[in-house]
């Protein structure tokens, strides 16, 4: 892990950088921020891609005249189950050890890593190829498996990149979104053999990616997955993915070991319909997503996995259900929708979040699953503009979510003396008394006007002191009226009660 | 009919003239306008920043002061969207009942100025002159908060000599987001450089939006910049006839 927060893009992409800030607090957001906002390769690449996928996915949404009723539905499941977690799990656990698979439970990520290596290291082999998981990358899974000696292939050809680059995620669905295609070329060639000859073609990188992975997939005894939904009535898991190489793990390796985050049990397999519609529509736009795959516990010999494991995590989960508004968080079917959408994450990139969960519902999933004492500048990265919410396929209400996850940062700092004597909320303190005043309005409104005398130029303030000189450093600030609305108002009932004076409209 | 003003404590102090260009219009239609001189802040600074115990009295505060106005109207869709969206939320979490049904009563009662003209009283029309070229930026909270629809839309559409040009991108944030622009203050004005750059495409000399708050921030770059764009809001578009031009 790094010692110092970082200062450069590379340190701030690096893997070294813990994938959940859980033992000390996250690097603040606006310097993070502050140092992908710069990067101007960032920019273009994160403005071209999210333009377009927006534009689809506006267009694969309009297609489906029951859009709201489907998100209405999505919502509804999710809350229902998670307020039957623990019925449900339970129910799974049957199911998937009835189908012949083993159900391990992990409280932590520590427990949850502890779980697969043992279970690796049983089967006597060096290698396991991975198919792209969120929360294997939440565990730090590949860092703990190299530490016993084993090394994770992941298969998914941006996985790949970023893994091949020594770098961290920074989109849900599309861990390499900030590179471009002359990057990733240059990245093959120095990573891969026989790329000499290497194009920036989509397809002449995915063949690169291909030939190097192939030998992978038939030699690897072991495969490891996340999962999209876990059906507890069938004890059922679902994957959906986009390039086969899921497909590739999930059936020629002879011991599978998935990893699912206790939110993702879904009661019954006919829930799957309504999430199978939403899914794909909002995170890569296709009205379907080109392999679904759903297994039941092992497979016969020759036929997929013959051992199965399913690693069930809490790791904050449930910390977070214990919040009754806060816990629509973990609706989520990690979409990346909100991620598209959101003006923040197009311009700071995924880094910026110092989590594997970036975006609107990192923002309000990450302080949740590490308290607000770590994770506390990201409720405040947004600009509660509302694009996530109205794109969430299972209306999670994130500007809602995230003040209130502010209420919960200012409660925290209000624990602490120099966090009740910091300049904000005192400035807050001073003007919730002026507000509940009309006197002090008054009075407050004619002392800015005094106040500002020195201050205008050109009609307009041009500095502020302190954290407020964050506005001012591109923006002129406009001062106090001359006559505030009240004094005209005033004025204007004074004139037209009086004869004498001409009357003002 | 008697309509009363919530002006909103930023525009009274920084924006009296879309004060003085609501009553202009509403009465120019025939309405009574009254301003209750108690009123001060919805408090939407505090709740949003998380200095939620501090919104609590603001909240009391407005419902002592707007609760017997039979229509209360607002040139301020982030106002207003704060009234809708939280006002039950915050009444619901006091555990306060008498609040809560209070809340109940006012909210159907508080309206955005756009959509009272357009949904409540069916005028598209008021009568406005001005003859400009200028492109409207829908604000966040009244496209997705408060849906205000294209009622804004309509109004520009009626109003004489005015030479409305689309706005590209137009329904991204500015970057404005309350404290947001100063907490994060570099990824707020490269969201505003983005907005700055559409607006300065279109060629428009005014800027028009339905909440002063995020025209501030558009104007204050604007302005820095001399781009020589002027930001206004929809209110002083409307209150401007051929005989007197704006009020």
């Amino acid at each position: 892990m790094s010692r110092h927060a970082p200062t450069t893009r590379a340190e701030l992409m690096s893997r070294d950088v813990a994938p959940l800030p859980t033992n000390a607090p996250a690097q603040p957001f606006p310097e993070a921020a502050r140092i992908s906002l710069a990067d101007v390769q960032l920019r273009r690449n994160m403005g071209k891609v999210t333009t377009t996928i927006r534009a689809k996915r506006a267009k694969a949404v309009a297609e489906m005249p029951d859009w709201e009723a489907l998100r209405e539905a999505g919502r509804a499941i999710k809350d229902r189950t998670l307020r039957h977690l623990d019925h449900y799990l339970i129910q799974l656990e049957q199911a998937v050890t009835r189908a012949g698979g083993k159900v391990h439970w992990a409280a932590d990520a520590a427990e949850a890593n502890r779980i697969i290596a043992g279970l690796v290291q049983s089967h006597q082999t060096k290698e396991v190829v991975k198919i792209k998981s969120l929360t294997t990358d939440e565990l730090g899974l590949n860092e703990a498996l190299r530490e016993i000696g084993v090394e994770a292939f992941e298969t998914d050809l941006a996985e790949l990149i970023i893994q091949l680059a020594g770098e961290r995620s920074s989109h849900i669905l599309v861990p390499a979104i900030h590179k471009n295609r002359a990057e990733i070329r240059a990245l093959f060639r120095r990573r891969l053999a026989d790329t000499e000859n290497l194009t920036d073609e989509p397809k002449a990188l995915a063949a690169a990616a291909r030939a190097h992975l192939r030998k992978k997939f038939l030699s690897a005894k072991v495969a490891i997955s996340g999962a999209n939904f876990g059906v507890a009535e069938t004890g059922s898991i679902c994957i959906v993915e986009s390039e086969g190489n899921g497909r590739m793990c999930l059936t020629l390796p002879r011991v599978l070991i998935s990893v699912m985050g206790i939110e993702k049990v879904i009661p019954s397999w006919r829930d799957l319909e309504v999430y199978l519609q939403l899914l794909p529509r909002s995170s890569t736009a296709e009205r379907m997503n080109p392999y679904t795959s759903i297994w039941t516990g092992a497979s016969a010999p020759g036929d997929g996995p013959e051992e199965f494991h399913l690693v069930l995590l809490d790791n904050g989960r449930t910390k977070v259900l214990a919040d009754s508004f806060g816990r629509q968080a973990l609706q989520c079917i990690r979409c990346s929708a909100c991620l598209n959408v959101c003006p923040v994450y197009e311009r700071t990139g995924g880094h910026a979040y110092n989590s594997v969960y970036p975006g609107p519902i990192g923002a309000i999933l990450t302080p949740q699953l590490v308290g607000v004492h770590n994770a506390g500048s990201l409720p405040y990265a947004s600009s509660l503009c509302g694009a996530c919410y109205d794109a969430c396929p299972v209306k999670i209400n994130i500007p809602q979510v995230l003040v209130h996850l502010r209420g919960k940062v200012v409660e925290h700092k209000r624990e602490s003396l120099s966090g009740r004597l910091a300049p904000e909320a005192l400035a807050m303190k001073t003007l919730g008394k002026v507000f509940t005043s009309p006197k002090r309005f008054e009075r407050f409104q004619k002392l800015g006007r005094l106040g500002q005398r020195l201050k205008i130029h050109n009609g307009m303030i041009e500095s502020l002191p302190g954290q407020l000189g964050g506005w001012t450093a591109v923006r002129d600030v406009y001062p106090v009226a001359p006559e505030t609305f009240r004094e005209w108002w005033l004025r204007r009932s004074e004139s037209k009660t009086s004869p004498n004076r001409e009357g003002q409209s | 009919m008697r309509m009363s003003l919530f002006l909103t404590c930023f525009n009274d102090t920084l924006f009296p003239s879309t004060g003085r260009a609501v009553v202009a219009v509403l009465e120019r239609l025939g309405h009574r306008v009254e301003f209750l001189m108690d009123q001060t802040c919805c408090g939407q600074m505090h709740y949003n920043t998380g200095y939620q115990p501090e919104a609590l009295p603001l909240v009391r505060h407005f419902v002592r002061v707007f609760g017997d106005s039979e229509i209360i109207v607002s040139p301020s869709a982030s106002c207003v969207g704060m009234v809708h969206d939280f006002y039950p939320k915050i009444a619901a979490e006091s555990g306060d009942e008498g609040l809560q049904r209070a809340i109940a009563d006012l909210i159907p009662r508080v309206f955005e100025l756009t959509t009272l003209l357009v949904n409540k009283l069916g005028v598209e029309d008021v009568g406005a002159y001005f003859p400009h070229r200028a492109t409207y930026h829908p604000t966040c909270h009244s496209l997705r908060a408060l849906r205000v629809g294209d009622a804004p839309m309509r109004l520009l559409r009626k109003v004489r000599g005015l030479d409305l040009v689309d706005l590209p991108s137009a329904d991204e944030c500015c970057g404005f987001g309350g404290t947001f622009s100063v907490k994060n203050a570099d990824t707020s004005i490269a969201m505003l450089s983005d907005k700055n750059r559409c607006i300065l495409d279109t060629g428009a000399e005014y800027c028009v939006a339905v909440d002063n708050s995020c025209l501030m921030h558009i104007g204050g770059g604007l302005h820095r910049q001399r781009a020589g764009v002027e930001p206004i809001h929809l209110a002083e578009v409307l209150a401007a006839t051929e005989e007197g031009g704006r009020p």
